[in-house]
């Protein structure tokens, strides 16, 4: 009887980890994939059975993207407009959030409640006259006509009132109050040091999205010199004839330091973005 | 004397308080109020973008609704949006509570590993499956068909081709992260309750149906909340995918390229605008129905038992 239920039990844990093994490589079979075809001529694709190790030709397949779109310029044009997006955001949200969770003021539920509400608006309602709007004052093919948009979190401040009414204790802020502290220098020197874990938290999620965002930058980005990296890559794949071995390398080259950087904090990163949607 | 001042130390805290929120308010007025109500607006005129606006009444609204392709646009986003996300929830769910058992070994490198999908960007995801499932015969999608004996299938340009790469790609990189957030779901449901259930003579899909299921609502509601809005909102996987074609085929264009194509590609900013409007309904309608029958979820268990 006891070996019947041991056997059943061991099934199970034999059938689990097969489950997980097999997901497991197919989430990461594509990154190898990539990293295969970034370095084979794009005839390796018509091989049968199908090519599965790198190849020699990491360097041209890479000096082909480098011929086709500014990669560089493109990585960098993203980095800033990340760092700067992300800076701007951890900035308002931490201030409203301040505000709104340790100060009394007329309409704040009302406030608070409006910025909640402007979460449901689905950013394709406004891309029309953001688009005139951008235009109209000369900010198309600019990076500062794609970062305003991105200043727009009402998730930041939510997250921010959160954390700041949990961890920021009242009689800390009362006392500074009574040595005569102005509420900026508070709020500086007090509430910020207290809120930094959540400044990575948001900051990841806010970088992140920023990153990945696609339909706004192709939208104002139309000068290659402009282009962020996902509208540099997505123009690899605009001629007839697609080159796949240059195509995949600049997919890897440009999915390499995100893969680093989370197999690096992995653990922060998946904290973040559950707190960011569970919270 | 004294009263006075700490009223002026309250009305202090106000200004710095309505200081403090302002930034958000002012652009969200620039960049999220006035473009919401300018859609409104231009919903109602004809308008190429550079000219003069004229006033058509319901004429925009009518264009797109006698549209074939918009329909056609509706019926793919719906179609993908199913058979993307809802098979998620069911995996999510399967692999968050394999994830959440005790005695599993390397837990933290497989979480890692199932959610890495989620880092790519779509550009990047609809790049590298474009090439996994592209047109040629000898693709690596049709070389698995045809282990399994099976017509290797035109991926981009064939009706049920496009949808599926398509849905394959949306699951590939969400799957994780929905497992994520059912894994910090499950994480905060107490080990005892199914300990005392395993004792009353529970088996693993009685627990499942009775404590899991139920007691995961909220994250279930709040990922069902998400996928149909992000499921209406589809556009970079099928732009990225089908290049050049994206906007001339119409096997897999979804709502947001139609509005876009209306835009930018016809520059009928009218039409598109109403096209906005339409989605936003979509989207409530949607995300309302859904999230009332996930609330649905689990009800009658908990009826019968109480």
């Amino acid at each position: 009887m006891s070996t019947a239920r041991q056997k059943l039990e061991s099934l199970k844990k034999v059938f689990m980890y097969g489950f997980l093994a097999v997901v497991s490589l197919i989430s990461i079979f594509p990154f190898y994939w990539m990293f295969v075809m970034a370095t084979r001529p794009s005839a390796a694709y018509n091989s049968i059975p199908p090519t599965m190790t790198p190849g020699d030709r990491l360097v041209e397949n890479f000096q082909a993207v480098l011929n086709k779109i500014p990669f560089f310029g493109a990585l960098w044009n993203t980095f800033v407009l990340c760092v700067v997006v992300t800076l701007v955001v951890l900035l308002i949200s931490s201030l409203a959030g301040f505000a709104f969770a340790k100060f009394k003021f007329p309409g704040k539920n009302v406030l608070f409640l409006a910025i909640l509400l402007t979460m449901i608006i689905p950013p394709q309602l406004g891309l029309i006259p953001q688009y005139y709007l951008v235009s109209k004052f000369h900010l198309l093919d600019t990076l500062l006509g794609v970062m305003i948009v991105f200043f727009l979190n009402p998730l930041g401040i939510f997250l921010m009132r959160q954390y700041i009414s949990n961890s920021v204790p009242d009689e800390l802020i009362e006392a500074a109050k009574l040595d005569g502290c102005s509420n900026f220098k508070i709020f500086r020197s007090i509430v910020l040091p207290i809120i930094l874990p959540a400044f990575a938290t948001l900051g990841i999620i806010v970088f992140t999205a920023t990153w990945g965002e696609f339909l706004w930058q192709f939208t104002v980005l139309r000068d290659p010199a402009s282009y962020t990296i996902q509208v540099a890559l997505s123009s690899l794949n605009t001629t007839n004839n697609v080159d796949f071995g240059m195509v995949m390398s600049g997919v890897f080259w440009a999915t390499l330091p995100l893969v680093v950087v989370f197999l690096m904090f992995n653990k922060l990163f998946i904290s973040s973005i559950t707190e960011g949607s569970v919270k | 004397m004294w009263k006075r001042k700490y009223r002026s130390e309250e009305q202090k805290d106000k200004i710095s308080a309505y200081l403090y929120i302002s930034p958000f308010f002012i652009i969200f007025a620039i960049i999220g109020l006035y473009p919401a109500i300018f859609s409104l607006y231009l919903a109602f005129q004809r308008w190429n973008g550079l000219g003069e606006m004229e006033f058509v009444g319901l004429r925009n609204f009518t264009i797109v609704l006698q549209d074939p392709v918009f329909w056609k646009s509706v019926y793919n986003t719906i179609v993908m949006g199913l058979m993307g996300t809802a098979p998620q929830l069911v995996v999510g769910i399967i692999l968050a509570f394999i994830l959440n058992q005790t005695y599993l070994k390397f837990k933290n490198t497989f979480r890692a590993m199932i959610f890495m999908p989620y880092i790519t960007s779509m550009v990047a995801v609809a790049l590298v499956f474009g090439v996994f499932f592209s047109n040629n015969e000898t693709a690596l999608a049709n070389y698995v068909l045809n282990i399994f004996g099976l017509d290797p299938v035109s991926w981009k340009t064939s009706e049920w081709g496009a949808k599926i790469a398509i849905s394959i790609m949306v699951f590939w990189r969400w799957v994780g992260y929905n497992t994520i957030i059912y894994l910090a779901g499950l994480q905060s449901i107490p080990k005892s309750l199914y300990e005392a259930a395993r004792i009353d003579g529970a088996n693993i899909l009685q627990q499942l149906r009775y404590i899991t299921i139920p007691l995961l609502k909220p994250f279930i509601i709040l990922t069902v909340f998400f996928s149909t809005v992000g499921a209406l909102q589809l556009f970079t996987e099928p732009t990225v995918f089908l290049g050049n074609a994206a906007f001339s085929r119409t096997e897999a264009m979804t709502i947001v390229m139609y509005l876009y194509r209306d835009a930018f590609n016809l520059q009928s900013f009218g039409t598109a605008s109403a096209t906005a409007i339409i989605l936003l309904a979509l989207i409530i309608i949607f995300s309302a129905i859904n999230t009332y029958l996930s609330s649905g979820l689990g009800k009658k268990e908990r009826r019968a038992k109480s």
